[in-house]
């Protein structure tokens, strides 16, 4: 514990400079250069390298995704005005079939209207007729009946 | 020391001793370039051990490594700004590993085991000569941060906002490297030397929680220092207006 007491003294002691403080600078400066091109620039090259992958393959990462995005709201597009063709092609279709059968109706019911008019225009004109010839008959007979009559008188 | 150093090998007690290296006519601390070259070794290992395969989905120590390289660029980016981190970020980094590294291999490394003829093995950031380096380093790297920036315009800072701003600015120059030092010196020592001491008086489960202790602030100076050094480095670079 005495050499507690040598601080200063010529030799030893705790602030006992020396040749030690220039060789230990040199010897931490050539530490350094050392280090620099033994890790420093070796890691920090990796690092580096590695940090722009990362940066660079987030941001194609993203374009992808946006990329799939868009394709996909395309597709979806498009299933869309697929649909909607599909059904407007059902509507036409149900459209024209029911035209074609309003049609047929309209002209079957105009032709049955118009036999049974005509039916009935030629009942009409054969009672008619059939009346004339009755009359003419009753006529023809009444006037027989008179002058048979009268003959007979 | 008495008797009971013998009987707890792991509770000797030296402060301020060191194993002198002669270098020429250098006297260098040898106990902290050893415990540095182990230290830097390690990080050097990792490092080599994590990049040898580095792949786009990192695996194993690579992981551990690019939590590293993140953590210090987010203390880097939040401290200097966006233009100029990435110049700093190896500066940083390095002084929160090297101070890290160290810190927690003063803690938790057994040195006490290996014998040294004197002084013993501890963290490098226990011994004030390292502190003093590298809070040194900060000092000249935020000077040469503001003037390759900004040329001669960097001294607009001392006057800024106002000129009575100046005498504090420039005490601070001198303030910066010394608290950065001596914090960083102050806060290793002492956990070493309260855990030294606590297990030199109870040699059982009382210096356990102190020991946790010592491994969060070991962290959280490692962390302080690197704030700091990118703090003051990101105010010289700022841009005023």
């Amino acid at each position: 514990m005495t050499s507690l007491l040598l601080f200063g003294a010529t030799e030893g002691g705790l602030f006992d400079f020396d040749a030690t403080l220039p060789l230990m600078a040199v010897q931490v400066v050539l530490l350094t250069f050392i280090l620099n091109s033994l890790f420093f620039r070796p890691v920090g090259k990796v690092v580096e390298e590695r940090e722009s992958f990362v940066t660079s393959s987030r941001a194609e990462a993203k374009q992808k995704l946006a990329e799939v995005e868009k394709l996909e709201s395309d597709l979806r597009n498009q299933l869309k005005a697929a649909r909607q063709a599909a059904q407007k092609l059902i509507n036409d279709a149900e459209e024209d079939s029911d035209k074609l059968y309003r049609e047929a109706l309209a002209l079957a019911t105009a032709e049955a209207n118009a036999s049974r008019e005509q039916a009935r225009k030629e009942i009409d004109s054969q009672r008619e007729a059939a009346m004339n010839q009755l009359k003419a008959d009753a006529a023809q007979i009444g006037d027989l009946i008179v002058e048979r009559l009268l003959a007979a008188k | 020391m008495g008797p009971l150093p013998f009987l707890l090998p792991f509770a000797e007690l030296e402060v301020g001793q060191h194993l002198y290296w002669q270098l020429g006519n250098l006297r260098l601390h040898g106990q902290v370039f050893m415990t540095s070259w182990i230290v830097i070794g390690a990080l050097l290992a990792l490092v080599i051990v994590g990049t040898r395969k580095m792949e786009r989905d990192p695996r194993g120590v690579q992981n551990l490594l690019e939590f590293l390289w993140d953590y210090i660029r987010d203390l880097a980016r939040t401290q200097i700004g966006e233009k100029a981190y990435r110049d700093w970020m190896p500066f940083i980094g390095t002084l929160f590993l090297f101070i890290f590294v160290s810190n927690w291999g003063g803690a938790l490394v057994p040195w006490r085991l290996i014998k040294l003829p004197s002084g013993e093995l501890g963290a490098p950031t226990a011994d004030i000569n390292t502190t003093v380096a590298l809070a040194l380093l900060v000092s000249l790297s935020y000077f040469y941060a503001g003037l390759s920036r900004k040329g001669l315009r960097y001294f607009e800072y001392y006057v800024h906002p106002t000129p009575i701003m100046l005498p504090f600015k420039i005490v601070e120059d001198f303030t910066k490297p010394l608290s950065l030092s001596f914090r960083l010196f102050g806060n290793i020592l002492a956990d070493e030397l309260v855990v030294a001491v606590l297990v030199f008086l109870v040699p059982l489960v009382l210096p356990v929680p102190v020991m946790f202790l010592g491994l969060f602030t070991s962290a959280i100076q490692a962390l302080i220092f690197a704030t700091l050094a990118a703090y003051y480095i990101g105010e010289a670079v700022e841009e005023h207006h």
